[in-house]
């Protein structure tokens, strides 16, 4: 079990990276960020608590199966949104397709932020899978080895 | 940044050259160092200053990548990579190599001589401004209406790009689970080290 102030600084700062990175997530065309750096930040939260309360609790809490379907599902999220402009009769991708009687290019939004959805979806299960398998590889770390 | 303002020392100057050398002397760190952990350590800072540069320049959506994945990802990522190799790096002997030390000084000044050729910081008509950048930004408004212009190029115009840029992630997660295994998404066993060796 490890220290009683990394236990409680993991538990307060669990929750607030997740709504943050839904912030970048959804905030993109306003602000700085998107689903690349969204996605980073979702995984970051679940690196934390592996790091603090070891591997196999974080993956009791996300499998991995769970990450690989996800992994697949951000990438079809995104081909997908470019197949449905194409069935709709805009070009793969051609968002304004997806609204087509707006004014202000409301198609273009639901676009963006279908994709970057996708985007997010991708980057986060890849970096935890990335990350499973990178530290899965050493069963316990040894507070000398650091 | 008003016109007028004097073209000597500024705050944004003295910001941008204490943070560059900073990086020059992190960087030198990180080669002395024989400590593993310590350059894991110095190149998450390497990552944090360069994304306090990238602020300073006003590339935003750059700083919080770099701050995200370089700082932040790959610190894990390489801290988890070094325990299962050494702690320490082997001494390496000095040794004396002319002709790389030859090529090396070549090639950094011809970078620097190069570099006297660039257009200013901003310029508007510098080639990354004046052809497609400069399209981008008078487009947008018009045919996007998203404020976030790099979101615009990067979701919108450029999606093609994008799309194949999350195929090298899914690519990457793809190639890391088939290496160091973990079984089969039907619940097959992973295999250890020891169950290959024998």
């Amino acid at each position: 079990m490890p220290h009683l102030i990394l236990r409680v600084t993991t538990k307060m700062f669990f929750a607030p990276i997740l709504l943050f990175a839904l912030y970048v997530q959804f905030h993109g065309d306003y602000g700085p960020g998107g689903g690349f750096q969204a996605g980073v930040i979702f995984a970051v939260a679940f690196i934390l608590h592996a790091l603090c309360f070891g591997l196999e609790e974080t993956k009791k809490a996300l499998p991995q199966r769970a990450l690989t379907i996800a992994m697949a599902l951000g990438v079809m999220f995104y081909a997908g949104t470019g197949l449905a402009t194409m069935l709709l009769g805009g070009n793969f991708l051609g968002y304004d397709a997806l609204a087509p009687h707006s004014t202000h290019h409301e198609g273009q939004h639901y676009g963006i932020l279908l994709v970057e959805f996708g985007v997010g979806l991708a980057v986060a299960s890849t970096m935890l899978t990335v990350f499973y398998h990178f530290a899965g590889r050493e069963p316990e770390i040894d507070p000398e080895d650091w | 940044m008003s016109p007028q303002e004097a073209p000597g020392l500024t705050a944004n100057l003295l910001i941008d050259l204490s943070l560059l050398t900073l990086l020059v002397f992190v960087a030198l760190a990180m080669l002395r160092s024989r400590h593993l952990f310590a350059v894991v350590m110095l190149s998450g800072v390497y990552s944090l200053l360069s994304a306090s540069f990238f602020v300073s320049l006003d590339a935003v959506d750059v700083a919080f990548t770099e701050a995200a994945v370089g700082a932040g990802i790959s610190t894990v990522l390489m801290l988890a990579g070094m325990l299962l190799t050494a702690r320490r790096e082997k001494p390496a002997r000095p040794r004396r190599a002319p002709v790389a030390l030859l090529a090396v000084a070549a090639v950094g000044t011809a970078l620097i001589y190069a570099s006297l050729d660039m257009p200013a910081f901003g310029d508007p008509d510098s080639p990354a401004n004046a052809g497609v950048g400069r399209d981008y930004l008078e487009r947008t408004p018009k045919e996007i209406a998203v404020p976030n212009v790099v979101t615009a190029v990067l979701a919108s115009y450029r999606g093609f790009d994008t799309l194949g840029e999350v195929m090298v992630i899914f690519t990457a997660g793809v190639a890391v689970i088939l290496l160091l295994g973990a079984g089969s998404a039907r619940g097959g066993r992973a295999v250890t080290d020891a169950e290959e060796d024998a």
